[in-house]
């Protein structure tokens, strides 16, 4: 390619040298994600990020599941928007630690908003936070936080097509939840050819179809999690 | 748009390893499953290494199609939209072999 090749000039010579990165773009994102990570297993804090497209439900999920967690878990929420903070106030209207981070229009949430907005809870007094990402299939997907768990929730009426249209987002989830169920009967879904490819994408990956409205599934998903984090946050 | 966040990234890397020479080619290698619009970064780039050894760099984006291997005849593809059946023997026992790679790998310098 360039290596050795000169670029004659009238006055100079260049000489152009490939130096090699191999370096992955958002490594700088991926190493403050890590720290985060620490932070939370040495407080023995279980970390969620939650990522939908707008209106899947994140907020309906969280608040339902906060619920179904209460007396069992101690929960924290950090909620990312563009702007407005009428999320943490739901949040904080049910009784828990919320900070709300605005991303002044941006599209996801970073390592580094997640840093600032972990130093604002009382990680002491937390068993689980649960982070809900900016609606958006395309862009958290790269950006990790730090958090245990990356959870996608996908929605009946926003077709079963998502994993094919959107892989990233679906490769990079540990758990997945279909939630309005409750419109299967409405909505043209086909639920087969949803979980084919989500099984490619990600073979194995516990799979909670759910609704918020009828509450059908709710425990399952609960119990689960409850399952997942003491796992992760009792010393064994 | 997260190409901001990414120009930034990619920016800070190129700096770091010109070590004070200037930089006139940054070489990307994207993986189509790594969502990220050349053109956008482009953009960006023009505005925030501006006043930088990169300022007149060229981004060349090396793309890598999506695959996908059969488990069941083990053809290799590339994926469509709509399905990611093989299309060979129409098995759905496929798995992702490629398509995430998502890196700076080199850069030319001065």
């Amino acid at each position: 390619m360039c290596d050795g090749h000169n670029h004659s000039h009238p006055t100079h010579t260049h000489t152009t040298t490939r130096v090699p990165v191999a370096e992955q773009i958002l490594s700088a994102n991926d190493r403050i994600a890590q720290r985060n990570h620490s932070l939370l297993h040495q407080k023995k804090v279980y970390g969620i990020n939650i990522m939908a497209s707008p209106g899947a439900g994140k907020t309906s999920v969280l608040l339902k599941t906060l619920e179904a967690l209460k007396g069992r878990l101690r929960l924290g929420v950090i909620e990312g928007d563009p702007a407005g903070s009428i999320d943490t106030e739901r949040a904080l209207a049910a009784g828990m630690p919320a900070v709300q981070i605005n991303t002044g229009g941006e599209c996801h949430l970073d390592a580094v908003m997640m840093e600032d907005a972990l130093s604002q809870l009382p990680l002491d007094d937390l068993d689980l936070v649960v982070v809900e990402n900016v609606g958006n299939l395309i862009c958290p997907a790269n950006f990790r936080l730090g958090t245990h768990l990356n959870l996608v929730i996908a929605s009946i009426p926003e077709g079963d097509d998502k994993p094919y249209k959107y892989p990233g987002m679906y490769m990079g989830m540990q758990a997945l939840i279909i939630n309005k169920i409750d419109l299967l009967p409405y909505v043209p879904f086909d639920m087969e050819y949803f979980h084919q490819g989500v099984e490619v994408l990600n073979p194995g990956i516990a799979t909670f179809p759910l609704s918020c409205r009828t509450g059908e599934g709710l425990d399952a998903w609960a119990d689960w999690l409850v399952e997942q984090a003491r796992a992760e946050i009792i010393p064994r | 748009m997260h190409e901001l966040s990414v120009t930034q990234s990619i920016l800070d890397i190129v700096l770091q390893h010109a070590k004070g020479r200037k930089v006139q080619q940054v070489n990307l290698v994207i993986g189509q499953f790594s969502s990220i619009v050349d053109d956008s970064v482009q953009f960006y780039w023009d505005i925030i290494a501006k006043e930088t050894l990169a300022a007149e760099a060229k981004l060349h984006f090396e793309r890598i199609p999506g695959e996908m291997t059969c488990n069941s005849c083990g053809h290799v593809f590339h994926p469509g939209s709509e399905t990611f059946l093989c299309p060979s023997c129409e098995s759905n026992a496929v798995r992702v072999s490629g398509g995430q790679e998502f890196q700076v790998d080199s850069i030319d310098v001065e």
